[in-house]
């Protein structure tokens, strides 16, 4: 571990910047997948493990519309519906049949869909690794630079659009017809159905969001990194990071976590290249032992 | 605490001894090294997946980080065969390497179980994850003591001991399998006394037996404890069996593959998860001679024994045939 290589990051301007940067691109992108992850947990009281092959699944997705359209925002914007689709027959066929089955069944259910979905990509898109979408033409321009810090302004769109999409999320959640339906199905599925609300219909819409989020998150991968077979597994176990430090169902500790390993990815690379992974997980072993419920999460137990 | 129960005990230890000498007669009826590989790999993994099952089956803890006390088994075994205590202790290196891998993933396992048994359920299955994944990260970090990603580096030497050498695929067949029958016919003793039925009261409610001054937190550790030295023995026999140690090991997916066999074999038979190694290892042979997508096959497998089947093979025959 290198503290003097951090402090000496800290105290330079271009330094501090571009790390910053960086966490937030991190943290940003994390937020996308988490997110879904978060409002499927909190809302179905499933842990989707399959999460992550969905967020590859959306980069295959947009790398299949780029390579026949060559339009950038199509591609993103039909790679994450078709995830959604997908999730939602994803959900119809198979996660409704085990909502009150064991944990054990539940993980294994969503791990056997992530060893089906690894291969059958291979066997659709071949096991090399697909050059990434690249960035499009609009930010195909000099980085800008903010005291000496390179910062590429694609970067910048993707941290715009991810907070956006997080306040669209907020707004969803509280403010629209539909959040409140959601909310409550999160805590009384039961009663909602007495009342007379479709309670299936909720819970496909939900995972249909969840899936439409990770799908987007892997749809803006694939224009930074290249494509390939089992890329969902490193984003599935951020998630869960994210998802438990945050607080499992909350969507504001959701966003708090991104940002929090987001920074603690990008500096701790600076200070201990070796083990920025190792970090992630210390800092969750430590919020599951002071805070089991997450630093945004209601105690329910 | 009352650890044995000695009604059957000399019934599963004939049966175990019985079931050794079968399988070293059946090495030299069916001389065929890939029969004999997958035996072997049987038992080990048998005895990695019987290990957690001790946790969910009869605990009802679903543990994701049991690969975490099979990897500190392997690299303790690696690292003390690789380093100058052995030329010491001259001819009884490999056992004490077991005994000393044993030992350091009992420890690791006291201490990640102490602070694990305080959370219930899913809480419980995340902090076992995040300490598997951070001794993963440990492993690749340390990397001039462990190799870092490429694993142990340079194998490590397997001296002979009390005429057992096991460079010789016979002397490492008949070993590997003996120590395991021992070990679970030991399990078997365990299982099923007081201590065993404690277990599954707890995990049938947890308030009764507590309310009957019985201490669930320390029943929980003691389980937690066994479960992560046996997978650490398990970790310590794949090591000799491979002549390395690699992360992959302590990797979550790794913690995944014994699940996988205790859902296919059974968590209510206490052969089950035995069973489930079988089936997994033959279907692994099987599917990686014919086809390159082995995720495809098994995870139709098990898709097929969630919703199709819902328990175990094992289980499902006991109850179809011996408990109407």
């Amino acid at each position: 571990m290198d503290i003097f290589a951090l402090f000496d990051c800290i105290i330079s301007p271009a330094c501090l910047i571009s790390q910053a940067a960086g966490g937030l691109k991190i943290g940003m992108l994390l937020f996308l997948v988490a997110s879904g992850l978060t409002l499927v947990f909190g809302v179905l009281g499933v842990i989707n493990f399959a999460h992550g092959a969905l967020y590859m699944l959306g980069a295959y997705f947009s790398w299949q519309v780029m390579s026949v359209t060559g339009h950038f925002g199509l591609s993103v914007i039909l790679g994450s519906l078709g995830v959604g689709i997908f999730g939602l027959l994803f959900e119809r066929t198979l996660i409704s049949r085990i909502y009150n089955a064991e944990l054990l069944v539940q993980i294994l259910l969503c791990y056997s869909v992530v060893l089906i979905l690894d291969d059958l990509v291979m066997i659709i898109w071949g096991d090399e690794f697909l050059s990434s979408v690249g960035v499009p033409k609009v930010f195909q321009v000099p980085p800008l630079f903010i005291f000496d810090a390179i910062i590429p302004p694609f970067h910048l769109a993707i941290i715009g659009m991810s907070f956006i999409v997080g306040i669209i999320l907020w707004f969803i959640m509280t403010k629209t017809r539909f959040g409140r339906l959601v909310r409550a199905a999160a805590v009384n599925p039961k009663m909602l159905e007495a009342l007379g609300v479709n309670i299936n219909l909720i819970r496909a819409g939900v995972f249909m969001l969840g899936s439409f989020l990770a799908g987007l998150g892997g749809a803006l991968a694939a224009s930074l990194s290249s494509v390939v077979s089992g890329m969902g597994n490193s984003i599935l176990i951020e998630s869960f990071i994210v998802t438990v430090i945050g607080g499992m169902g909350s969507i504001s500790g959701a966003f708090l976590a991104s940002l929090i390993i987001g920074m603690a990815r990008s500096f701790g690379a600076v200070a201990m290249p070796l083990f920025t992974d190792g970090l992630m997980f210390l800092i969750m072993v430590l919020v599951l032992i002071l805070r089991p419920q997450g630093l945004m999460g209601n105690k329910k137990q | 605490m009352k650890f044995l129960k000695k009604d059957n005990f000399h019934r599963d230890a004939f049966i175990g001894i019985f079931v050794w000498f079968f399988l070293i007669i059946f090495y030299h009826i069916f001389p065929h090294p890939g029969i004999h590989d997958i035996i072997q790999k049987v038992f080990i993994l048998g005895l990695f997946a019987m290990s957690l099952n001790i946790l969910i089956g009869y605990l009802g803890l679903i543990a994701f980080g049991h690969a975490a006390f099979f990897a500190a088994g392997a690299y303790t075994l690696g690292l003390f065969l690789q380093s100058n205590i052995v030329t010491n202790l001259g001819g009884f290196s490999i056992p004490m390497a077991m005994i000393l891998a044993i030992m350091i993933s009992s420890a690791l396992a006291t201490f990640i179980g102490i602070i694990c048994i305080r959370l219930k359920d899913i809480y419980f299955s995340f902090l076992t994850l995040a300490f598997q994944m951070l001794i993963y990260s440990i492993i690749l970090a340390l990397v001039d003591i462990t190799g870092g990603d490429q694993g142990l580096m340079g194998g490590f030497p397997k001296p002979p001991f009390l005429g057992i050498d096991l460079g010789k695929p016979f002397d490492f067949y008949a070993f590997t399998i003996f120590i395991s029958i021992i070990t679970i016919v030991m399990l078997r003793q365990l299982i099923e006394s007081p201590f065993g039925y404690g277990l599954r009261m707890i995990r049938d409610n947890s308030e009764r037996p507590a309310s009957l001054g019985f201490n669930n937190q320390k029943h929980k550790l003691i389980a937690f404890i066994i479960a992560g030295s046996i997978a650490g023995l398990a970790g310590s026999l794949q090591a000799l069996l491979d002549v390395g140690a690699y992360p992959e090991w302590a990797f979550w997916a790794k913690s995944a593959e014994p699940l996988f066999m205790i859902l296919l074999g059974g968590m209510h038979s206490f052969l089950g998860p035995l069973m489930g190694a079988l089936i997994f290892e033959v279907l692994n042979d099987f599917v990686t001679a014919n086809t390159r997508y082995y995720g495809l096959v098994l995870g139709l497998v098990i898709l097929c024994f969630v919703l199709g089947l819902r328990k175990g093979l094992l289980d499902w025959i006991l109850i179809k045939y011996y408990r109407k």
